[in-house]
């Protein structure tokens, strides 16, 4: 048969006959290790790309001369040169340190650090200021940031009410300290999830899990609260498939995913992981509280059981009955409306503004009282005194109930305090979990068993399906999703863009990732470490893809406009945070105290009018006005104009990438914001005082302080220029200098203040600034 | 005369103001292009350099009243005499044929309206007696019953509505607008959106005015819905005119320096916002001031009324906006969202919006700004035909769910011609079934009318021409006078 006419009458058998041929061939030549249709047969290999396992790829042959510092770079190395493009320059040091510096701690280098680096003509000097940094407490805190994003942090309860949660920090600190220790990324996770369900949890282990305390809780009058917390445990679900499995899974609620492989029936199966966990806070004592505590709490039992006794009996039998007449309103709603509302409010109001736990105390009064733990007992009691008069107002009155309220409020005003943190706990009322139809709160489809997706490898046999064995699964090996999501957003962070763009999304709908090997061998080797953070992000920052330069090519604009090829670094604009403490940091303000509750600095009194009503807004004492911004309050219906503006989320739902915008109000802001101007200020008095003499080396003394590196003559002849202008403005002008530096220091003119503060507020203005290169 | 006594001696807004010989006026291009940065470095001019129309544009600028969420069209502006008679009953299986759809629920029976429709206008065009203000205006609006949507999502039908596509990250149609016109103002956004709320919890967010992948400059200013609109707006204590001046001047000549050092093309917008930062600190207070508006003018925006204040507030704003050269203006409201409740809860929403909202369009007709001005109404869907119910069988509290098949929106002024219905839905309101206008051709229509041909409004990113109206739109050509 000639090929022609096989070709013609028999094409199938035809292409059949020459692959195998050409197959055999390249077996036989060495050319295809792994031949195309072998691939086909693999059902592994049709499925979409982020669902296959992580294979840790080969790292590509050295090449490119001395450029690649680390595999990283080889990856990255390989693909430019087949596009035919070299790599950017390495970056200059004074670039490279205020780089690394912003992207490890969130400060910029201050200028001793600069120089030291800068002189250091030793091998290694690179190496050492990332182990510097590495090392230093403010790494914690400036990682800690992108991750309470995605857990969407805050420390109020959202929607009208917005009661505060004056606790929440304590989880926050638990991230900070987590990340200073380099706590292994299975752990960290396992913690956050199940934390509670660990043999012998401790009690840092039980505040791991305020990471499932970031839902808002809704207690407006009105509210079912039934309805609203199954949205938190929707949210829950959701928060978990963005944060770990990159997946879109909360789309699935009300109906099987439109694109990806997960029906509405495995988002219930996620959900019924979640739904069995109460919102209970605990005791978590701080160092120091304990002792006073112990001391006095004898003494306490025994005046509170003094206060009961003579009528304990029937004070019991009076709750017994209020409780019962509450369980009724419960199990049959629409009988009476009084004791519908009386339950409802139980729900709504639980222990408000302290960031407790909404539904404890119903869940409290569900508990037969033998299983009540103290605490759950002298809580309810106390409810009962403040609410219970209802169910017989004259037996109340009669027992004398005001009074003992009165004195057992004496009482706790005399006890002292333990610091207590958000947990979720397994509910001790079992509840069962439904298929909701349309994702409908109270439209219950079958009862549902918690299952893993089916698209990811199954959870296997564990003693009990619960958060534990859920957040064990997530970290599995066999996981293909987490260790890519959490590497991909790493580098998210240090490039501008993830390796996947979307890196909320993995999914059918979400970018395929520039570079597949590469990612898939940061993902295995971050396993292969221990999952270690650090180890993750000294190979980043070590590698010669990170120290590029990150000037724009012309060459590549429209080949590669977002910079996908690595061909250079990016410039990105600080982050809102990363912005107010480099101002903070460059005036010498900046507190850099560690850890500790939320702290108000000033706001215009028009935010605090709109958002906090009577309530008000106590402006935080000296220190706490020049904290890091990672310790503002976040009252989530009024957040923090300053950070808002610059692009801090919203703390609704899980953010895994934030925008970075440029908008008129970013420079109202930084021109006219009280906290810069007094930044400007502070650090002109620096300058003044610091730099004895020339013009010229004040203006290089301040902007080294800022951007790390000196001006070039053309910026420093500008700078001098408006130094020049400035002055002759004051001289004619006192009055205004008397309100420019309001406070005369000693041995300083304060047109010389005044005017370096215009000097300083240009320098903390530019774009530079507030971008790292 | 040096700039400074010039500053001096005029004060900065008059000095902003006064022709195009003051520093504050001449261009940003302009001081840069002295210097051969901008044009020579990024290929661009000023990025808010009024460009020409690709044809006779009807409208100036666009008001947009965003009512997200998806209103009620069977309880505001489509009557349908029988859901009166299938009220309580399942929906007949003709109108369900091959639809597969989340939004369709097994058993909802349809819901009659408990609202009574009137005719107003010459026109006799048909409102429910929820909106009896913008009813007043029947013979200025037209009436789009044939409305149709991709989606039954809250946020991807207001990404579509907004920028064109249900995926995150692409242009808004405002940012699209400013990036194709530019800015007829020097001392305002071309951009600027307003927000008020009837419930705590918002359903819209920056995605929606977003420059996407064009200029960060586009991007759509959005005013503080609460306090002062603008913060900062005031220097800092002891901060002159001229002291500020000098501030605004070095930060720009350092910026520009650096541009061409790193070429950078984010620093390009960074400069054009310290320079509009500069402008608005002149302007804004001035917009800000309602104490040249008469008395009359503020009672008609329901300024004086608690219900109405928000809304009436962000209206008013919106004229004087437009009067200074904002090009595109965006008012949105949330929500609309009315699962259940809904007669109560419409009731809230349009009491907050109604009046005002008809106030801005006598207004803008009266003086003369209704002509170039165009104002659109509507939300990212409609409303099933079907109830709701969530919470238990309490008669009086029936909802309806999101419906993309059939809605209706509102336009006027700026070539559109009034006191017409275009389009129109089956006997059930479930389908559009005439003249069925597809959001695309809704956006198709707003750039047609703004002199801009959606097929020619394109921005060349990774290797793709994108456009806000994707591979669809028609422009409707019934809705123009």
């Amino acid at each position: 048969m000639s090929l022609t006419r096989s070709l013609v009458e028999d094409p199938y058998g035809f292409l059949r006959r020459t692959g195998v041929i050409l197959l055999t061939a390249s077996i036989f030549l060495g050319v295809v290790s792994r031949p195309a249709s072998a691939a086909d047969a693999d059902p592994a290999e049709q499925r979409h790309w982020s669902y296959r396992p992580i294979v840790r790829p080969e790292v590509p042959p050295a090449a490119g001369g001395a450029w690649a510092r680390n595999a990283v770079d080889l990856f990255v190395h390989r693909r430019l040169v087949r596009e035919g493009i070299v790599p950017s320059p390495v970056a200059g040091r004074e670039t490279l340190i205020r780089r690394v510096t912003l992207d490890l701690i969130g400060l910029p280098p201050t200028p001793r650090e600069v120089m030291a680096f800068i002189k250091d003509k030793r091998p290694g000097a690179y190496q050492r200021v990332v182990d510097r940094l590495l090392a230093s407490p403010h790494y914690g805190e400036r990682w800690a940031r992108p991750w309470l994003d995605v857990a969407h942090y805050a420390d109020s309860d959202g929607y009208l009410t917005d009661q505060l949660r004056p606790v929440a920090w304590r989880f926050r600190h638990w991230v900070v300290e987590a990340l200073n220790g380099d706590m292994p990324f299975d752990r960290f996770t396992i913690e956050q999830l199940a934390g509670d369900l660990l043999p012998e949890a401790t009690i840092q282990q039980k505040i791991a899990t305020g990471f499932l305390r970031q839902t808002l809780s809704n207690r407006e009058g009105g509210a079912d609260v039934e309805e609203f917390r199954v949205m938190q445990v929707k949210d829950r679900v959701a928060t978990v498939g963005t944060v770990w499995l990159g997946s879109t899974v909360g789309c699935s609620a009300c109906h099987d995913h439109k694109f990806d492989p997960i029906t509405q029936r495995e988002f219930y199966e996620l959900y019924a992981f979640f739904n069995s966990a109460d919102e209970v806070n605990i005791d978590a004592p701080l160092p120091g509280e304990l002792g006073p505590y112990r001391d006095k709490r004898p003494e306490y039992d025994r005046r509170r059981r003094e206060l009961i006794a003579p009528r304990s009996v029937e004070i019991e039998k009076l709750q017994r009955r209020w409780e019962q007449r509450l369980l009724e309103a419960n199990a049959n709603p629409g009988q009476d409306y009084r004791w519908d509302r009386r339950w409802e409010i139980l729900g709504l109001i639980w222990r408000q503004g302290l960031g407790e736990g909404q539904l404890e105390g119903q869940e409290i009064v569900k508990l037969v009282p033998a299983r009540r733990s103290q605490w759950q007992r002298e809580q309810l009691f106390e409810y009962f005194l403040r609410f219970g008069a209802d169910i017989d107002s004259k037996r109340f009155s009669e027992l004398g109930l005001s009074q003992i309220k009165s004195g057992i409020d004496a009482l706790n005003r005399e006890l002292p305090r333990l610091s207590r943190a958000a947990t979720v706990r397994e509910t001790q009322n079992p509840r069962k979990s439904f298929f909701l139809n349309r994702g409908v709160y109270n439209d219950r489809g079958p009862v549902v068993r918690p299952d893993t997706p089916g698209f990811l490898p199954p959870i296997g046999k564990p003693l009990r399906r619960n958060r534990l064995a859920l957040a064990r699964w997530l970290v599995s090996r066999d996981n293909p999703l987490t260790a890519r999501v959490i590497v991909n957003r790493a580098w998210q962070e240090f490039f501008g863009r993830g390796l996947v763009m979307t890196s909320e999304d993995f999914g059918i709908q979400g970018e395929r990732p520039s570079h597949p090997d590469l990612l898939d061998w940061l993902a295995a080797r971050f396993m292969d470490r221990g999952w270690s953070t650090k180890w993750l992000h000294r190979q980043i920052v070590c590698s010669a893809v990170y120290r590029q330069s990150s000037h724009v090519r012309p060459e590549l604009r429209d080949r590669d406009p977002d910079n996908r090829l690595l061909a250079r670094q990016s410039s990105l604009r600080l982050t809102a945070e990363a912005i107010r403490d480099s101002a903070l940091a460059a005036s010498g303000l900046l507190s850099r105290s560690l850890g500790g509750p939320s702290v108000r600095p000033p706001q215009s009194a028009s935010t605090v009018m709109g958002g906090f009503g009577k309530s008000g807004w106590k402006v935080s004492e000296r220190d706490g006005r020049y904290r890091r911004a990672l310790y503002i309050f976040i009252k989530r219906a009024t957040p923090f104009p300053q950070l808002a503006t610059f692009d801090a989320p919203n703390a609704r739902d899980s953010c895994t990438h934030r925008e970075r915008s440029n908008t008129p109000l970013q420079a109202l802001t930084l021109l006219n914001d009280p906290l810069f101007f007094e930044a400007s200020r502070a650090l002109a008095q620096r300058a003044v005082r610091e730099i004895d003499g020339g013009t010229d080396k004040r203006i290089d003394h301040v902007f080294r302080i800022c951007t790390a590196r000196l001006p070039g003559d053309l910026e420093r002849r500008e700078l001098a220029d408006s130094h020049r202008r400035l002055v002759a403005v004051l001289r004619r002008d006192p009055g205004a200098v008397a309100k420019l530096v309001p406070e005369k220091i000693e041995g300083l003119d304060p047109v010389e203040v005044g005017a370096w503060t215009g000097v300083c507020s240009v320098v903390l203005n530019l774009h530079e600034f507030i971008t790292r290169d | 005369m040096t700039a400074e006594e010039l500053l001096a001696i005029q004060g900065r807004r008059r000095f902003l103001r006064d022709g195009t010989c003051g520093i504050g006026t001449v261009a940003l291009s302009g001081l840069l292009a002295e210097d051969g940065l901008v044009a020579g470095v990024t290929g661009e001019s000023d990025t808010f350099l009024p460009r020409e129309p690709h044809h006779a544009a009807t409208a100036r600028n666009v008001i947009f009243l965003n009512m997200s969420g998806g209103p009620s069209q069977l309880d505001l502006f489509d009557p349908k005499p029988r859901l009166q008679q299938l009220h309580r009953k399942p929906v007949p299986a003709s109108f369900l044929a091959g639809l597969n759809d989340p939004v369709i629920k097994a058993g909802a029976t349809v819901m009659a309206t408990p609202r009574t429709f009137s005719r107003y206008g010459e026109c006799g065009m048909e409102f429910s007696d929820r909106l009896p203000h913008l009813a007043g205006h029947a013979d200025d609006l037209c009436m789009l019953r044939g409305m149709v949507t991709d989606t039954a999502n809250h946020h991807p039908g207001q990404l579509l509505l907004n920028c064109g596509t249900p995926m995150f990250g692409h242009p808004s149609m405002g940012a699209w607008v400013s990036y194709g016109l530019g800015s007829e103002s020097r001392n305002m956004p071309a951009f600027v959106v307003l927000t008020s709320y009837s419930k705590p919890a918002s359903l819209v967010g920056p995605s929606l005015w977003t420059n996407g992948f064009l200029s960060s400059s586009y991007r759509g200013v959005a005013f503080r819905s609460k306090g002062e609109p603008i913060l900062h707006l005031e220097n800092p204590a002891g901060v002159s005119e001229m002291f500020q001046r000098v501030r605004v001047d070095t930060v720009r000549r350092l910026n520009a320096l650096r541009l061409k050092q790193t070429r950078d093309h984010e620093i390009s917008s960074r400069i054009a916002s310290y320079e509009l930062a500069y402008r608005m600190q002149a302007e804004a207070p001035d917009l800000l001031d309602f104490s040249d508006e008469s008395a009359a003018t503020l009672e008609m925006y329901g300024l004086n009324d608690e219900t109405t204040r928000w809304y009436g507030t962000n209206c008013l704003l919106a004229r004087r906006m437009i009067e200074r050269g904002v090009r595109f203006v965006q008012l949105f409201h949330s929500d609309w969202d009315h699962h259940l409740d809904l007669d109560k809860l419409l009731k809230v929403d349009c009491r907050m919006t109604d009046r005002p909202a008809a106030a801005l369009l006598t207004d803008l007709k009266q003086r003369g700004l209704l002509d170039d001005t165009l104002v659109v109404w509507g939300g990212e869907f409609g409303r099933t035909p079907m109830n709701e119910v969530r919470r238990g069988n309490s008669p009086g509290h029936q909802g309806r769910d999101h419906h993309p098949f059939g809605f209706t929106m509102l336009m006027a002024g700026g070539g559109v011609r009034g006191g017409q219905v275009v389009g129109g839905t089956d006997e059930l309101g479930y389908h559009a079934v005439e003249d069925r206008v597809h959001i695309h051709d809704l956006q198709a229509t707003i750039l047609h009318c703004l002199g801009l041909d959606h097929t020619r409004l394109t921005y060349r990113h990774q290797g793709r021409d994108f456009r806000l109206t994707d591979v669809g739109g028609n422009v409707v050509e019934k809705v123009l006078a």
